[in-house]
């Protein structure tokens, strides 16, 4: 039977170093995520998982180490072939980052109306709107403006925004952070049955125990800039070494 | 001690501004012409600029017009030079006075508003994430900015300075008893294409530095919303001192290529 680790990943990060002056934050972080899988990577306020994400998507330049997204190496990319490549990827943000001065049903169709054409989407765009806030309970703030919404609210059109150009792998920066543990719950209940729907890859940045514990095929902690640790929650739960205990500690 | 240890960083921290305004410029002009256009969004932010700021630029003509007449007359009427009235006027703003003033409106309106929004964008993330979705951001949201500003200003200081003088033309038909027509016949005899020509080939410019500055500001703000403010603000600070440099050059070209 093939094993994982055969099997090429869609998404895979090397050796990865990023420094801001003196401040070390990543210090040769490794990751392989996989067709159809959940990986969390956890660690404490400040360990360096969002500037990794950022990374990821270009949106910070590495300072070493190399970055490969569906076999691509995104650090060799133009910014075309980079813009590209991001088309395949949906990002949901820690604050939904949701463009303010446009509607729900704008923002949707702000990058379906850039890239729907270059990604051969035959559906029509409103039947696609419609669609991915079917897909997470909100068809009826469609005219809604952002500031009329929940942060609840405001992070489900996130991840309808993030599903519209239909990405093979989503990445998650603190889906839960600054929601009420209800719902937190009725987003992560969402990521999953998302994923189910899609057969996505996520990548969950989240230091949320209860998160990771829902949603996770594995996880990975990040404690200064490395992979401290490897393994399913039940594995990493029931790990004696102090620096994971404290973590995973209720 | 101190105090001069301030000053040196104040002076380098200015130096390194103006280089990384530079830099932005340098990014427009590079950009500006490759595809995609986003003409769209141009138009969009062309309609917002110019439509969103007639009133505030009409209103301030108006009155600029009223007020300068007023406080003129009294000294040519000394001279017994009240008949010059409607072409010293004339020339006046729309050489100097009209554009200025126009300019300096906008940068408070137009400029602090770009740089209040790019900032809060900036802060929130939106940036991010329209670069994230494929979109250049800077493409996006910069250039259109600037294009914007650039082709907009100069219509909206036409429409100033035709205001302006419309408020000086009644406060002379008021007290003057000049009828409409005389004067402006009077100021039309009067303004040459040496005065036009400068003032709006200056104008341009002025629209170049109230797009580019709000926007360097915003593009680049940090400090979460602190910062909004802070970029909001120093837009203004920074654009009105563009603004008189630029009419200090424009003034002085002039005067070499015009013999104004």
């Amino acid at each position: 039977m093939e094993t994982k680790k055969e099997i090429e990943p869609v998404l895979e990060i090397k050796n990865l170093q990023k420094s801001f002056g003196d401040n070390h934050v990543l210090n040769g972080f490794n990751l392989q995520l996989f067709e159809g899988e959940n990986l969390v990577v956890m660690g404490k306020s400040g360990s360096g998982k969002s500037v990794m994400i950022k990374c990821l998507v270009g949106l910070l330049q590495a300072d070493s180490g190399s970055i490969r997204i569906r076999g691509k190496d995104i650090t060799a990319l133009g910014q075309i072939e980079l813009d590209l490549l991001r088309t395949e990827i949906g990002f949901l943000f820690q604050g939904s980052a949701l463009y303010d001065s446009m509607t729900v049903r704008e923002n949707l169709e702000f990058p379906l109306r850039r890239h729907k054409d270059r990604l051969n989407m035959i559906e029509d765009t409103e039947a696609l709107v419609i669609e991915a806030l079917e897909n997470v309970g909100l068809e009826d703030a469609i005219d809604l403006m952002p500031a009329e919404l929940s942060g609840g609210m405001q992070r489900r059109v996130a991840l309808a925004r993030a599903l519209i150009l239909k990405p093979k792998i989503i990445l998650y920066d603190e889906p839960t952070t600054g929601l009420d543990p209800i719902t937190a719950k009725e987003i992560i209940q969402l990521m999953r049955s998302i994923q189910k729907k899609y057969g996505t890859s996520s990548l969950i940045i989240t230091h949320d125990v209860d998160c990771a514990r829902v949603i996770s095929n594995r996880i990975i902690l990040l404690v200064d800039g490395i992979n401290y640790a490897e393994g399913t929650y039940q594995e990493l739960s029931k790990s004696g070494d102090s620096q994971i205990k404290a973590f995973f500690k209720h | 001690m101190t105090q001069s240890l301030n000053i040196v960083k104040r002076t380098k921290a200015f130096f390194i501004e103006v280089r990384d305004l530079s830099f932005f410029a340098g990014k427009f002009f590079k950009e500006v012409f490759v595809r995609p256009f986003e003409f769209q969004e141009l138009l969009k932010q062309c309609y917002h600029m110019g439509n969103r700021s007639l009133l505030l630029v009409g209103v301030t003509g108006f009155i600029l017009g009223l007020v300068f007449t007023l406080q003129s007359r009294p000294t040519l009427m000394e001279f017994g030079a009240e008949s010059w009235m409607p072409s010293m006027v004339g020339i006046s703003i729309v050489r100097e006075i009209g554009p200025v003033i126009t300019a300096l409106i906008c940068a408070g309106r137009i400029g602090s508003g770009i740089g209040a929004e790019l900032g809060s964008m900036r802060v929130t993330e939106q940036i991010d994430a329209m670069e994230v979705s494929g979109t250049n951001p800077f493409k996006y949201l910069v250039i259109t900015r600037i294009m914007a500003t650039t082709l907009m200003l100069p219509i909206l200081i036409i429409f100033g300075d035709a205001i302006a003088l419309l408020g000086s033309a009644i406060v002379e038909n008021l007290k003057g008893a000049v009828s409409f027509q005389l004067y402006f016949n009077q100021v039309f005899d009067a303004i040459e294409f040496s005065d036009v020509i400068p003032a709006t080939v200056k104008s341009f410019f002025f629209g170049f530095a109230i797009g580019l500055v709000g926007c360097y500001k915003g593009y680049n703000c940090k400090k979460g919303t602190a910062g909004v403010g802070e970029a909001s603000n120093s837009a203004v600070v920074y654009t009105s001192m563009l603004l008189f440099v630029i009419d200090f050059i424009a003034v002085f070209l002039a005067d070499i290529f015009f013999e104004i």
